[in-house]
C-alpha cells in the first residue's frame, strides 16, 4: 500500500514576506515536495480560513513552517492554534527562531513608535496631534484596527517549538534539507537546529588563508576602509560575526566582499550569539591572555571602537536573548 | 447603512481591510483602506551604524529589499558625501535592473495579470499563475519562471543575495563583477529582452484584442485624474536608480524638477485616526481631501505615474512600446488606472534592453568599484521601487551612527490615490445592494493594479488573495458572508 502522503502547513506572522520568497526559490524542487506531501494551509497562496484550521482535529498537520515574530494579538492567536493542530511545528527564518531584524524594535515601545511616526516627524504636518486608534468613528460608520504589543516575541516564546530553521532568509539548501529530512522520517531530537553544527567561518574561503592567530589592535567600520578579499575580515580589523553565528549559508555575505551580521543565529554550544561574539572579539583584542599588558584606559579606547555594540552583536537575536527588551517603565 | 468588509483575514499584518458603506438604497456610500501594519522602523534604525541601513531597511520588504537596499546606499553616498565610480554606478543599475525584472514579471504573471488573461469574472480558483499556464500554454509558464529565476539569479550574483542583498557600501560596492559573470549576465539579459517581448505581445492579444477590456481601462470607474511622479534621467526619460524626481501636472505639464535632497519642500504626510499608514501630498498643491484634479495635491507613483511624468523611455524597443500605448489609450497623459499593467511590461523591456547595454560596457568588470566616504552628515537617497518612488532620509551623527531617519515607501505615495481607485470601482460596480463576486474581484483589481506592497501575500506562486466579505444590514445585522 502506498503511504499515506504527509500534511504539510506554511505560515507568515510578523515578517518581510522574504521567507515565503525562500521557499518559492527551491524552485522545481517543490514537485518532490507535492510528491509527498499535500499543503493544506498556506494562506498566501490558498483560499484556506482560520476557521477551516480550527476544524482541523488536533495534529492532523504533519509539519507546520511557521515564519515571522509575534507581535500581534493575531499573531499570537494563531501561533496558538498552529500548535494545537500540527504534530511537528518548525520555527523557520531568523525572526520566528530569534526576533530578527523587526526585533530591534524592542528597544523602543508603542508610544515611541508613535511618536517618532505620526508626531516628530520632519515632512508630517499634523498641527493637531492626530494618531490612529483601534477604534474610530468616520461620517458612516465605524472602523477598527488591530492593536500592537509593546515587544517582539519569538515563535518559542510564546508555544513550544520542535525545530528551527535559521537564516534572513533561509539559504534554499537548508530549507531542501529540512523538507528532505522529514519526507524521510529522520529527524533529530526536539529542539534541534536544522543547519550543519558548524559556524560560518567553518565554511568561509577566506578561513583556510587565515594566520594561525590572529590578533588585532583597531577596529574598522566596513565603510572606512577597503578591504582585501583574501585575507579574514576580522584579521583586517572588521567585526565579523562569522565566528560566533551558525553555518549553512556557505558565507554567502562574506564571499560578496561583506561581513556576517549573524543571520544564522548561535552555534551549536554557545546559544547567547552576542556574548559569544564579545568574547571571541575580546580574545582577538589580546583582552583575555595579556590581561596584564593593558591599562583600564587602554581597555576603555578598545572597547570605545565597538559603535552600536547593540545592532552589532544582536541584529537578529535581540527577543531570544538575555537582554530580551529595554527595560520598560510602567 | 449596510457595511460591507472585505478583510483578507488570513493576513493581518503587511495586509489592507476594504470596508465599504452602503446607504438605505443599497449604493456605495464610502470605502475605506486601512493599513494595520506598523513596524516602527523610522524608530529603531535610531543608534544603529549608518553602513547597516541598506540592510536593516531591507527587512521591510522581502519581495523589493533591493530597492531599500539601494535606497539606503544612495542616502549614505549622500550622507557620507562620496560619489562612487562609475563602474559601480553601473553594477548598481545592472542590479536593480535584475530586480526589476523579476519584480514585474512576478506581479504580471503571478497577480495582477491573471485578472486580465484569464477574466475578471472567471472563479477565482482559476486567476493563478496555474490558470495563466493553462491559457497562454505550458511554454510560456516555464518562461515565466525561468526569466523569473533570472531576475533573482542577476541580483544575487551583484549583491551577494537576492532577498536581502549585502552589497551596498556608501561610495560603491562591495565586490567588482569578473568577465566570466558578466558573460553569463549578459546572456540572462538578453534571454529576458525577448521575453520581455512574448509578455507584451500576450498582453496585446490578450486584453487589447478583447474589446470588454480595453472598455474597462477606459471606464470611469478606473480613472483618476491624478498628478504624477518619477524619477527621470538628464533627458528627462525614466530611470529607476538614479536622476532627479519629475511631477508632471494632470494635463501632463511638467509641475515640478527637484533633487532627492529638496523632497521636504515638495512632499508632505498627513496623518488619519482610522490607518497607520500616513498620506502624502504635493505641499504647493495642498490637501483637499479624496479627490483627483488640479487643485488636490494628491499624486501616484509607480510604472503609470513613472512614463506619464517622464517624456519617454531611454532604451529603443521600451520607446516604441511606450509611444503605442499613449497612441491607442488617446494620448499623454493616461489616467485609467489598469494601464498600470501595460506600463509595468514597457518597464521590464526597458529594463531588460538597459541591462544588456550595460553588460556591454566594458568598464562594468572594473576593480575599481569603491571610493572612501568622508565626514557623516544628512543624506537623502531616491529610487524608483517597482511600485514607485522610495525616499530614504538619514541624519547621522559624528561617530556615523543614526541619529534621525524618515522613510516614504512607495506604497505610501500611492496610498490617497488607492483609497480613492477602491471607492471609485466600488461606487461604479455596487448598486442596489447587488454584491457579486465577479464585482468585488473588480474593485480588488482597482488596487491590484498599483501592485501594492501590503498586499504582498498576493505576489506569491499560485497567489489568490483570500478574502472575506461580510455584508451588514443598517442596524448591523449581519446578513450574508460571502468568501472567496
Amino acid at each position: 500500500m502506498a503511504k499515506e502522503k504527509l500534511k504539510f502547513a506554511f505560515y507568515w506572522a510578523a515578517s518581510c514576506g522574504g521567507c515565503e520568497i525562500s521557499v518559492l526559490d527551491i524552485n522545481e524542487k517543490i514537485l518532490e515536495v507535492v510528491q509527498v506531501a499535500d499543503i493544506v494551509f498556506w494562506p498566501v497562496a490558498m483560499d484556506i480560513k482560520y476557521k477551516d484550521v480550527e476544524k482541523m482535529s488536533d495534529e492532523y498537520i504533519d509539519v507546520c513552517f511557521f515564519n515571522g515574530a509575534i507581535r500581534t494579538e493575531e499573531n499570537e492567536k494563531l501561533a496558538k492554534l498552529l500548535r494545537k493542530k500540527s504534530k511537528v511545528l518548525i520555527a523557520y527564518g531568523s525572526c520566528s527562531y530569534m526576533g530578527g531584524i523587526p526585533g530591534l524594535a524592542n528597544v523602543a515601545n508603542r508610544k515611541e513608535v508613535f511618536e517618532k511616526a505620526y508626531l516628530k516627524n520632519i515632512s508630517t504636518v499634523n498641527p493637531n496631534g492626530v494618531t490612529p486608534k483601534t477604534r474610530v468613528k468616520v461620517k458612516e460608520g465605524e472602523l477598527e484596527l488591530p492593536e500592537f504589543y509593546d515587544t517582539v516575541k519569538t515563535l518559542a516564546q510564546t508555544v513550544d517549538v520542535d525545530y528551527y530553521v535559521p537564516g534572513c532568509p533561509p539559504q534554499v539548501e537548508l530549507t531542501v534539507n529540512a523538507l528532505e529530512t522529514i519526507a524521510k522520517g529522520e529527524l533529530p531530537p526536539k529542539g534541534a537546529v536544522l543547519a550543519p553544527l558548524k559556524s560560518v567561518c567553518d565554511e568561509c574561503p577566506l578561513n583556510s588563508l587565515k594566520k594561525e592567530k590572529i590578533q588585532i589592535s583597531e577596529i574598522h567600520r566596513v565603510y572606512e576602509i577597503i578591504s582585501d578579499p583574501n585575507k579574514c575580515l576580522l584579521e583586517q580589523g572588521i567585526i565579523c560575526m562569522g565566528p560566533a553565528t551558525r553555518g549553512g549559508c556557505n558565507a554567502r555575505c562574506i564571499k560578496a566582499g561583506m561581513p556576517c551580521t549573524g543571520c544564522g543565529g548561535p552555534c551549536p554550544n554557545s546559544p547567547e550569539q552576542g556574548a559569544a561574539m564579545i568574547s571571541a572579539l575580546a580574545s582577538l583584542l589580546g583582552l583575555e591572555e595579556e590581561k596584564e599588558k593593558y591599562t583600564e584606559a587602554d581597555i576603555e579606547k578598545l572597547v570605545a571602537q565597538i559603535k552600536d555594540p547593540l545592532g552589532t552583536f544582536y541584529m537578529y537575536s535581540l527577543p531570544s536573548s538575555l537582554l530580551k527588551r529595554r527595560v520598560m517603565k510602567k | 447603512m449596510r457595511e460591507v468588509t472585505i478583510n483578507p483575514i488570513t493576513r493581518l499584518e503587511g495586509h489592507g481591510k476594504i470596508t465599504i458603506f452602503l446607504n438605505e438604497q443599497g449604493n456605495v456610500e464610502n470605502a475605506y483602506l486601512q493599513i494595520p501594519e506598523l513596524r516602527g522602523f523610522e524608530r529603531f534604525c535610531v543608534g544603529r551604524k549608518a553602513e547597516d541601513m541598506p540592510q536593516l531597511t531591507s527587512r521591510i520588504c522581502g519581495v523589493c529589499p533591493v530597492a531599500h537596499h539601494y535606497a539606503g546606499t544612495k542616502a549614505l553616498d549622500a550622507a557620507f558625501n562620496v560619489e562612487p565610480p562609475s563602474a559601480a554606478e553601473k553594477l548598481r543599475e545592472l542590479m536593480y535592473c535584475g530586480y526589476i525584472i523579476y519584480d514585474h514579471i512576478l506581479h504580471f504573471f503571478y497577480l495582477g495579470g491573471p485578472d486580465f488573461i484569464i477574466g475578471p469574472e472567471a472563479p477565482p480558483e482559476k486567476r493563478n499563475i496555474l490558470g495563466v499556464i493553462e491559457k497562454a500554454g505550458l511554454e510560456i509558464g516555464k518562461e515565466v519562471i525561468k526569466h523569473r529565476a533570472y531576475g533573482q539569479k542577476i541580483t544575487e550574483m551583484i549583491g551577494g543575495k537576492a532577498t536581502h542583498p549585502v552589497c551596498g557600501l556608501p561610495g560603491g560596492i562591495s565586490k567588482s563583477l569578473s568577465e566570466e559573470e558578466r558573460q553569463e549576465i549578459e546572456k540572462m539579459a538578453s534571454s529576458c529582452v525577448e521575453f520581455a517581448k512574448l509578455s507584451l505581445k500576450l498582453f496585446y492579444d490578450i486584453v487589447l484584442e478583447n474589446e470588454k477590456y480595453v472598455d474597462m481601462i477606459k471606464s470611469n470607474a478606473y480613472t483618476l485624474k491624478t498628478y504624477n511622479m518619477g524619477l527621470v534621467d538628464e533627458n528627462n526619460k525614466v530611470n529607476f536608480y538614479d536622476g532627479k524626481v519629475r511631477v508632471a501636472d494632470p494635463h501632463g505639464n511638467e509641475f515640478l524638477k527637484f533633487e532627492p535632497k529638496d523632497y521636504l519642500n515638495h512632499i508632505v504626510e498627513r496623518v488619519e485616526e482610522w490607518t497607520y499608514v500616513k498620506m502624502p501630498y504635493l505641499r504647493k498643491v495642498g490637501w483637499k481631501g479624496f479627490v483627483d484634479g488640479a487643485d488636490s495635491g494628491i499624486y501616484r507613483v509607480g510604472p503609470l505615474g513613472r512614463l506619464n511624468a517622464a517624456d519617454g523611455m531611454a532604451t529603443p524597443l521600451a520607446q516604441e512600446e511606450y509611444e503605442l500605448m499613449y497612441k491607442t489609450l488617446g494620448g499623454k497623459p493616461v489616467h485609467s488606472t489598469l494601464a498600470f499593467h501595460w506600463a509595468r511590461l514597457i518597464e521590464v523591456l526597458y529594463a531588460t534592453e538597459r541591462a544588456v547595454e550595460l553588460c556591454k560596457d566594458t568598464e562594468i568588470t572594473s576593480t575599481n568599484v569603491r571610493n572612501l566616504p568622508g565626514k557623516p552628515g544628512e543624506g537623502v537617497g531616491i529610487v524608483e521601487a517597482a511600485r514607485g518612488t522610495l525616499i530614504h532620509h538619514y541624519v547621522l551623527d559624528e561617530n556615523a551612527l543614526v541619529k534621525n531617519v524618515n522613510l516614504i515607501v512607495a506604497t505610501t505615495n500611492n496610498y490617497p490615490a488607492i483609497c480613492m481607485s477602491i471607492r471609485d470601482a466600488a461606487k461604479g460596480l455596487i448598486h442596489g445592494g447587488n454584491v457579486n463576486q465577479g464585482l468585488l474581484n473588480k474593485v480588488e483589481m482597482a488596487f491590484r493594479a498599483y501592485d501594492p506592497c501590503f498586499a504582498c501575500a498576493s505576489h506569491f506562486a499560485i497567489g489568490q488573495m483570500p478574502f472575506t466579505v461580510e455584508i451588514y444590514d443598517h442596524e448591523k445585522k449581519l446578513l450574508k458572508t460571502v468568501q472567496r
